[in-house]
């Protein structure tokens, strides 16, 4: 009960948020100086046609009104036209977000499913040899732009030792239809191991680049809240009922401190909605990157606010699944009933 | 403030961090005069050096118009310390104030102005970024903008938390049963207690801060030619891997040793000065 409330509340304040956010960057859009009118027509157009363009895009009412009319296109899914492909704004975020949220995806779990048991090694074995290493390898993983690191990787696993391929999403050989955009549930859903191989065996490599600094942001966490959990008399209690320490470790050390990392984690996915920008471009990934660089290069406008309106819904959004997943996890809040 | 120094000096690790800033700034601020080619920072052709690996001439190659890559990376350093500072200088003050004020004030104040903030901490901060880049012309000046904009959220959501714990300790009851002003409580009396996490944060943030800049700089909407940047410098040489792995590699490396000193003492620092 208290668990669906609660759910419900974070779906509404991230809903007053993401408002908020859709304000932001139309006022900035619109408050910025040049006509976008004349930018989207070229320096040739006559001032007629300017005219004729300003009309067209409401750009003579006061700005105000022009974010009512925007937000009611919006409510009916409709983001304008993107003066850069000429089609439907929602058209291409539709074409471009899967193959960024995929990369997104796996990168949040390979942060999750080796950065935190790094974590945990680091605090089980604080002061020793294994800790340090992690430490500088965490420190070093996170002090990288995600763009030094898939050039890096790049370099030692596809140029140098071929392991894996160098750009795209799946060999040029093999054709799969297009149904959720998802590479790797496409060539499943269609029945093709084989495709589905080489589409992984093309995810792994920029994946691990955008999670790198993630994985080290997640085990410096981790470390240091198990070793705050560490701490508390509980553990010292377990000890003294003679458990093993590798026990204690992972029953009652680890798992209390999943709670605080995983909030934190949910927050990172910032990080790497922004990086994967980073590391489309090494690896020529056909996702939001191509197409955000190049809208913010033509300057065209319903692009722009599209895009950061779908990132930041992506965002908002992770982090209610993260939240729900920490309700789940926490006892605390499991079990009271009149929690906010 | 003795303290923080004894144990910075201390620990290996915070040595380290230290040494590798100080080699940043003294390549930053002394660049006339340790750079091999000081004419290759701005626009130079040299055809007849192009594309040269690493050698005794050049220590770690030139580019493809034959610009001593070294040369370009100490100046590149100019461009990402008078990042930080100016990014440090602006942002820190708007977000402390915001966080000062949300904090103490409490009621609707607190909720508008920190859902300002969460509004901007919903937006990842590099696409927030590239987004105000788009916006505006792409220049040194308006990266330095974009940066502090999304830069700011944080240091509010800092100050933030530690107002809300620190505006029921007895200090700062003791000084409103006195009478003082709330703007004396909140600048004068619990700011300072915030300050051991605002620094701590300021030094994490300097290598942070050179991190974004450099990957807006990659994506080409940084700093612009033919000014040396290290993300432009990366950007520009990813088109000729892996012959000319020297072009790539040393600018990347170069944004790595900054950011990695930056961190180590930064962390140290962390430990002696937030021991909680």
């Amino acid at each position: 009960m208290s668990i669906f409330r609660r759910l419900l509340g974070r779906l509404g304040a991230s809903l007053i948020v993401l408002i908020g956010v859709s304000m932001l960057i139309f006022f900035i859009a619109r408050i910025i100086p040049g006509d976008p009118a004349r930018i989207a027509l070229g320096p040739r157009a006559t001032d007629a046609q300017v005219e004729q363009m300003r009309e067209a895009l409401n750009l003579n009412e006061p700005i105000v009104v022009q974010y009512g009319l925007f937000m009611g296109d919006l409510v009916r899914g409709d983001l304008g036209i993107s003066l850069y492909s000429n089609r439907p704004v929602m058209t291409d975020l539709v074409e471009y977000l899967p193959a960024t949220l995929e990369l997104v995806l796996l990168a949040g779990f390979m942060m999750v499913m080796i950065g935190l048991p790094l974590g945990a090694i680091s605090a089980r074995y604080r002061g020793r040899w294994p800790d340090n290493l992690v430490r500088v390898i965490s420190l070093l993983a996170v002090s990288a732009p995600a763009f030094v690191w898939a050039v890096g990787l790049v370099l030692v696993f596809a140029y140098f030792t071929p392991l894996f391929p160098i750009t795209g999403r799946i060999s040029d050989t093999l054709e799969v239809e297009r149904l959720t955009g998802f590479m790797l549930i496409d060539t499943l859903a269609a029945g093709r191991l084989d495709a589905f191989a080489s589409a992984l065996h093309h995810l792994i490599l920029p994946a691990f680049a955008l999670a790198l600094s993630g994985i080290g942001q997640a085990a410096r966490l981790t470390r240091s809240n198990m070793i705050a959990t560490y701490e508390q008399p509980a553990i010292e209690m377990a000890q003294a009922y003679g458990f093993s320490e590798a026990r204690i470790a992972r029953r009652y050390a680890f798992k209390p401190s999943l709670i605080p990392s995983l909030t934190i984690i949910g927050l990172d996915f910032a990080a790497l909605l922004g990086n994967a920008f980073l590391v489309e471009v090494i690896f020529a990934w056909p996702g939001l990157s191509r197409y955000g660089v190049g809208v913010i290069l033509q300057k065209d406008l319903n692009a722009i606010v599209g895009t950061v309106l779908i990132i930041s819904a992506t965002f908002l959004i992770a982090n209610i699944i993260v939240d729900f997943l920490v309700s789940v996890l926490n006892p605390r809040i499991r079990f009271s009933e009149d929690n906010k | 403030m003795k303290r923080a120094a004894y144990i910075l000096l201390s620990n290996p690790l915070s040595v380290i961090g230290l040494l590798l800033v100080g080699t940043v700034f003294f390549c930053a601020l002394f660049a006339d005069f340790i750079a091999p080619y000081p004419d290759h920072a701005g626009a130079v052709m040299n055809f007849a050096f192009a594309n040269k690996p690493p050698s005794a001439e050049y220590l770690l190659g030139t580019d493809v118009v034959g610009r001593d890559i070294l040369t370009r990376i100490i100046y590149a350093y100019q461009v990402a310390l008078g990042m930080g500072l100016v990014v440090l200088l602006i942002a820190p003050p708007i977000g402390v104030a915001f966080g000062l004020i949300a904090g103490y004030i409490g009621g609707w104040t607190d909720f508008i102005l920190m859902r300002i903030s969460d509004i901007f901490l919903s937006i990842p901060p590099l696409v927030l970024a590239l987004a105000i880049m788009g916006l505006l012309e792409p220049t040194l000046l308006n990266a330095m903008l974009a940066i502090t904009a999304m830069w700011w959220p944080w240091y509010a959501r800092l100050v933030y938390n530690i107002t809300r714990g620190e505006k029921v300790e007895g200090y700062v009851l003791a000084a409103e049963v006195i009478g003082a002003s709330k703007a004396h409580i909140m600048f004068r009396e619990i700011l300072p207690n915030c300050v051991p996490a605002i620094v701590t944060k300021m030094t994490l943030d300097f290598g942070f801060v050179i991190l974004i800049a450099s990957s807006l700089s990659f994506l080409g909407l940084g700093v612009q030619a033919p000014t040396a940047d290290l993300g432009s410098m990366v950007s520009e040489g990813t088109r000729y891997l892996p012959d000319s792995w020297w072009m790539t590699i040393f600018p990347g490396l170069a944004i790595v040793v900054a950011v990695f000193g930056f961190n180590l003492v930064g962390d140290v620092l962390r430990d002696v000065l937030e021991p909680d």
